[in-house]
């Protein structure tokens, strides 16, 4: 596949240029995230106490790529064995508030509800999809992984995996356009 | 009233006959150890993750083979992804699953030296540390804190005629598990009202479960048996007809509108959408007619051993 390749961090206008169907490979380091990590997540930025202290700088999410998965274990190389993404319309209840933290995009699989579509648009963020049960493949494709946050949370701790010419496409664009549009039409 | 003292009782030719009976059950009984299932589990486990059973590769190839485009791209990435999986021995999907196990032990058959399902846990729990296999379940379904060793298993038992002991593991991912349901259909319905709740239901919930999908579905039983079938459905080799004719109409009108919705390989469009619906039936009240469905992922993990 001869498609456009993007790095990390993605800046507003490369976010702008990328359009709903889109096929792109993208490198740098992504942050996982899912259920527990979210629900804890969102807990954390809107308990007030913990504003401007070292915790919340740690897990600031401005500018960020998060990837929706729980990789398996890391191997003795330190990579996971299966990397693949997860449902990310499980996601969609925590996607409004970490889009106003300045989360810049996220990647997945599947749809997303439409609350989580209008705020990708009013964001003007991105969501990519990538391939569903491809995780050996997928694996192959991270160079790198670390537990960053939430250690306890096992195979849901926030990782920082280093990522190179990840095969993504663009779920849903910066104006609100969705995949899922654009096959019906 | 005759009572007989002790040693009387020993030396009774009812007691005698009842000893003689004892003892020949035990001799019939076949003694199967804890720690042969144990060790089961833990190679089906490893297995089922790892690697894919030659009737689905084959239709994925098939599928390949008619693909264009984006789809072409995604299967060869899924065939791919089965190939480096199978050769490197790492899972082919990161969410290894809650491991459904189907047991099937003959009733002549005595598990000696443990409990029969702490022998599957164990086996569960040794593979899913030594193959770094994910451990995805949570004890509590409110608390949800992880057991960190993937334990419990669901396990299924069935006690069948004969002397051995049938395992299958199925690691079931949350994917499809998520996307499935049930519904209590009147006796008055229709096959037609039967496919096209389970269309509409896979046109609003198939592209989350990582399709090209196996889809088993189970009819009749009770409120709790049908989706029971629906899961033991996803056994049977896909394109493999029920062998009653009915069933077997049924199961390719639905594989065929599936099909047409072109949700796709990956949910991203196209097709095919499914690679096989595979029905298993059984009794019913006459008031009720059960119907689930258990969507899978392209994967449908599973494999099986003897003892």
């Amino acid at each position: 596949m001869n498609s456009k390749k993007i790095h990390t961090p993605l800046d507003k206008e490369t976010i702008l240029h990328l359009k709903a169907g889109e096929h792109v490979y993208l490198s740098g380091d992504v942050y996982t995230l899912r259920d527990a990590a979210h629900k804890r997540l969102v807990g954390l930025y809107d308990s007030h106490h913990l504003v401007g202290k070292e915790r919340e700088k740690k897990l600031d999410i401005s500018g960020q790529i998060v990837y929706y998965t729980g990789l398996t274990p890391l191997l003795p190389h330190g990579c996971p064995g299966s990397a693949g993404p997860t449902t990310s319309a499980r996601m969609d209840k925590y996607t409004p508030r970490l889009l106003d933290a300045g989360m810049v995009g996220m990647i997945g699989k599947g749809p997303r509800g439409l609350d989580t579509v209008r705020s990708i648009r009013d964001h003007q963020s991105v969501y990519f999809v990538t391939v569903g049960g491809a995780g050996a493949f997928l694996a192959q494709k991270v160079k790198k992984a670390e537990v960053i946050a939430f250690d306890d949370l096992g195979c849901e701790a926030v990782f920082r995996l280093s990522i190179e010419d990840f095969p993504l496409w663009v779920g849903v664009d910066s104006k609100g356009k969705t995949m899922w549009d654009t096959m019906l039409g | 009233m005759d009572i007989k003292k002790g040693d009387e009782i020993l030396s009774s030719p009812f007691f005698i006959f009842f000893m003689i009976k004892f003892v020949r059950g035990k001799k019939g009984m076949r003694k199967i150890s804890a720690s042969e299932i144990n060790e089961l589990t833990y190679q089906l486990c490893i297995k089922a993750n790892c690697s894919m059973s030659e009737d689905i590769k084959q239709g994925l190839d098939n599928a390949l083979l008619h693909s264009v485009g984006r789809q072409k791209d995604i299967l060869s990435i899924l065939v791919e992804n089965v190939e480096l999986a199978e050769k490197t021995r790492v899972p082919i999907c990161q969410d290894t699953g809650i491991v459904v196990v189907f047991l099937e032990i003959g009733q002549e058959v005595m598990v000696v030296d443990g409990y029969i399902e702490e022998a599957i846990n164990g086996g569960v729990r040794r593979a899913y540390h030594d193959a770094y296999l994910r451990k995805s379940v949570v004890s509590d379904p409110i608390i949800r804190k992880n057991t960190d060793d993937n334990t419990p298993a669901m396990i299924h038992t069935r006690i069948v005629e004969g002397s051995s002991l049938r395992l299958i593991v199925m690691p079931k991912g949350s994917g499809g598990e998520n996307m499935s349901g049930l519904w209590m259909f009147k006796p008055a319905d229709g096959v037609n009202e039967i496919v096209n709740a389970l269309l509409m239901h896979v046109r609003q919930f198939g592209a989350y479960s990582c399709p090209p999908l196996i889809i088993g579905v189970g009819i009749g039983g009770s409120f709790e048996v049908a989706p029971l079938l629906a899961k033991r459905a996803l056994l049977r080799q896909i394109g493999k007809p029920h062998p009653e004719h009915h069933i077997a109409e049924i199961e390719h009108k639905l594989l065929e509108k599936i099909n047409k919705l072109k949700i796709g390989p990956a949910g991203l469009g196209g097709s095919p959408t499914a690679l096989s619906v595979n029905i298993e039936t059984c009794a019913t009240h006459i008031a009720s007619l059960p119907v689930a469905m258990n969507l899978c992922c392209y994967a449908n993990r599973h494999c099986e051993g003897m003892i």
